[in-house]
């Protein structure tokens, strides 16, 4: 497969992981936790480098998921025994792992090959050049591989965990009294949301995760009042943006993650503008109709 | 003794050279303006408003580059600035026009901005032209090469600022409290949010070449956020975080003098949120250990007050009220832990209420005998209350006035008393202390 297809097939990748937990981010208004956990990484990864040494992707990405996981933990710490309103617990706590992850990487900068940039702002076009092999068989691009079991992992999440997604993020006041752990499916959520951020961006960059989380998911809520509904078509939008990014992309010779989140924004414009249902056209059209019905029939 | 003998941390106190006084008196004027203002989107609920304004200020740097051709910071800063504006009205624009919450709009700006700004650049490196190099580090923030002109920019800047901030105190509190109310007062909503907005962007726009991107964000919302604990009035709390922001200003180019290689920025921001733990967990008003206390100060008191009215009436049963009691009685009477019964009681003897006799039973005192009275009259006032004034059945009224006799303040108690005409009896017919005298001696007639 040329390195063109391989680029659309993980951008699709991500956009469908991105897309099952992102849902119930937005739904949940906690759209910017990808923003948040994206930066908050960093000290783990920084100390994953520093324990092993490597830049091995496993200790790194272990790292950075524990620090996901500690962001969700500390906010709602924030939140519940500090009385902070939740955007300040989220803007609080990730701002300061960033700056402790930006101190550590100065702090060691003498004697380790990382920066902060070569772990927020992942490139999608390079994703191909790295391979994982099986003994001597190429079996194509690593980040295709760890991309698709995220995308599995994220399936069999949303698909067996479904009714209790779906009741914690429209009302969670039921879910409790129906007997449903709310805390413990919102780490759940939390933990594949980690899972997925630090899965993708490695491969991708930081910023085409954080678009993909909630830029289709928030089309998708524009086109339809159906949960399941929504899931497919901000996947789908999701891998529309991916192959619209790279012709993107290849015609303005630019980045090709960045490319995929301007699409996808573009989508989103669509959307807001002429969706049947909640667009802006559709409704302003519909208003000016019952005026002139309404003048017609006073007349 | 001359200034090149200090050692290191002293000397920077004596602001050595040019370069330390720019660096200090800008990090100072930038934690101060953006704390002030942090305040106003803390409390619209859109403290990540910064974060999404400081990431869509890219795309107006490459514009501005695009355009020109030159690096400018005067343009390179107007070019920030209108994207930055543009990213305001977007998320105004999308929370307005769409279902689509402030969250995800504010998410949405941010990433999609960004991408923008993404591409932009890396279109720029990739056509090779020479003079773009260094573009890519606008938004990473450069405190220690501060210039004596970016200086006066901010200077500048912080004067309008505030002094806007200062004008129009307020209606911008009106409107981040109520924006509602601030439109039946007639006040034009929309002008003043796009002026907030507008007053963001500049302090983001010249934040962001100090500290960088993310920092900016935690410079809006966590001074805010700290001086949020000791204050429940905006204009207290303004200059909090005003003073919160300029401290670890001081606190971010003290420590990036003293350590060569660390960054300005992220030692603000360090400092910054030192602060913001210290205020969490010890604040008066509303820090973690403060209420703590409280809550475990108001249990105690629960405690000990229940214990007494235990006492009292036991004692009054056996129309002794300095009857002694035992543990295993009080326990059967008022099922707790008996750790718990037993600290209670300490406590009690140590305030002189409780006295413990040599068979290690306890009885009240006079004073614990006082106490005892005026807690079951408070008590039998508000079941008799609930029973005569709200009607209640008599058997569904000793919970409530089982809570409530310990928050009854003596104001209350006179207002019950006239309420009830100084009654000499409850609703299950115990008599009430202090209560009508003629009541009570018919009572025993």
């Amino acid at each position: 497969m040329s390195d063109g297809i391989w680029i659309i097939v993980i951008g699709a990748l991500v956009a469908g992981s991105c897309a099952l937990v992102g849902c119930f981010l937005v739904l949940r208004r906690q759209a910017l936790m990808g923003d948040a956990i994206s930066h908050a990484v960093l000290p783990g990864i920084v100390i994953a480098f520093l324990i092993t040494h490597s830049r091995n992707t496993l200790p790194m990405m272990m790292g950075a998921g524990a620090l996901g996981l500690f962001t969700a933990f500390l906010t709602s710490a924030l939140e519940r025994h500090g009385r902070l309103q939740a955007d300040a617990s989220l803007g609080v706590t990730f701002t300061w792992l960033f700056a402790l992850g930006v101190i550590l990487v100065s702090a060691f900068t003498g004697h380790v090959d990382l920066d902060a940039e070569c772990v927020l702002y992942g490139e999608i076009e390079y994703a191909p050049l790295y391979r994982a092999f099986w003994g001597e068989f190429d079996l194509g691009p690593r980040a295709f591989w760890i991309l698709l079991a995220v995308a599995v992992a994220n399936t069999l999440f949303v698909t067996l965990g479904y009714k209790q997604l779906k009741l914690c993020a429209f009302d969670p006041g039921l879910a409790a009294a129906v007997g449903i752990n709310a805390a413990l499916w919102h780490y759940l959520l939390m933990a594949f949301v980690s899972i997925t951020t630090v899965g993708a961006f490695e491969s991708v960059g930081a910023i085409l995760v954080v678009a993909l989380l909630i830029v289709p998911p928030n089309t998708a809520y524009l086109l339809t009042d159906r949960l399941w509904a929504m899931l497919a078509l901000s996947a789908v939008l999701g891998a529309l943006s991916s192959v619209g990014g790279y012709l993107l992309a290849s015609a303005l010779d630019s980045s090709t993650s960045a490319a995929i989140a301007v699409v996808s924004g573009l989508f989103f414009i669509l959307a807001a503008l002429f969706s049947p249902t909640h667009g802006a056209v559709p409704r302003y059209v519909r208003r000016r109709r019952l005026i002139a019905r309404t003048q017609a029939f006073a007349e | 003794m001359t200034i090149g003998a200090l050692p290191p941390w002293l000397s920077f106190f004596t602001l050595p050279s040019i370069n330390v006084r720019l660096v200090l008196s800008g990090c100072i004027i930038l934690g101060l303006c953006s704390g002030v203002l942090g305040c106003f989107t803390f409390l619209r609920k859109r403290a990540l408003l910064g974060d999404a304004l400081s990431h869509a200020a890219l795309p107006g740097v490459c514009m501005a580059f695009l355009l020109t051709g030159t690096k400018d910071p005067l343009i390179i800063l107007a070019g920030a600035a209108v994207s930055c504006w543009l990213g305001a009205i977007s998320v105004d624009l999308i929370t307005r026009y769409t279902r689509c919450k402030e969250d995800s709009a504010l998410g949405m700006v941010l990433s999609v901005y960004f991408a923008v700004g993404i591409m932009l650049l890396t279109s720029i490196q990739h056509s090779g032209n020479a003079a773009q190099s260094g573009l890519d580090k606008f938004l990473l923030g450069k405190a220690p090469s501060m210039l004596d002109r970016d200086v006066w920019t901010l200077t500048i800047l912080s004067v309008i600022i505030l002094g806007a901030v200062a004008v129009a105190y307020k209606e911008f509190k009106i409107i981040s409290f109520d924006p509602g109310f601030a439109q039946t007062l007639g006040l034009p909503v929309r002008v003043l949010e796009v002026v907030l907005a507008t007053l963001i962007v500049l302090a983001v726009v010249v934040g962001i070449q100090a500290v960088g991107v993310v920092l900016m964000s935690a410079m809006l919302v966590t001074p805010a956020a700290a001086a949020r604990f000791w204050t429940d009035r905006l204009s207290i709390m303004a200059v909090l975080a005003g003073v919160f922001g300029a401290l670890s200003g001081a606190a971010g180019a003290y420590i990036s003098y003293l350590g060569p290689g660390m960054p300005t920025g992220p030692w603000m921001v360090i400092a910054v949120t030192s602060l913001f733990a210290f205020s969490l967990l010890f604040a008066p008003l509303r820090g973690f250990v403060p209420r703590f206390n409280r809550t475990r100060r108001t249990r105690r008191r629960t405690a000990q007050e229940n214990i007494l009215r235990t006492l009292y009436v036991l004692g009054e049963r056996e129309n002794r009220l300095d009857a002694s009691c035992s543990e295993t009685e009080l326990l059967k009477y008022r099922p707790m832990r008996a750790s718990a019964l037993l600290s209670t009681l300490s406590q009690l003897e140590k305030k002189g209420l409780v006295a413990e006799d040599s068979a290690g039973c306890y009885a009240l005192t006079s004073d614990g005998i006082e106490t005892g009275a005026r807690l079951t009259r408070l008590h039998r006032l508000w079941e008799l209350y609930l029973a005569t004034k709200l009607e209640l059945a008599a058997d569904h009224v000793h919970d409530d006035a089982e809570e409530i006799e310990h928050i009854i303040t003596p104001e209350l108690e006179a207002r019950l008393t006239a309420a009830l005409a100084n009654p000499g009896e409850d609703p299950h017919a115990r008599r009430i202390p202090g209560g009508h005298p003629a009541a009570q001696a018919g009572e025993q007639t």
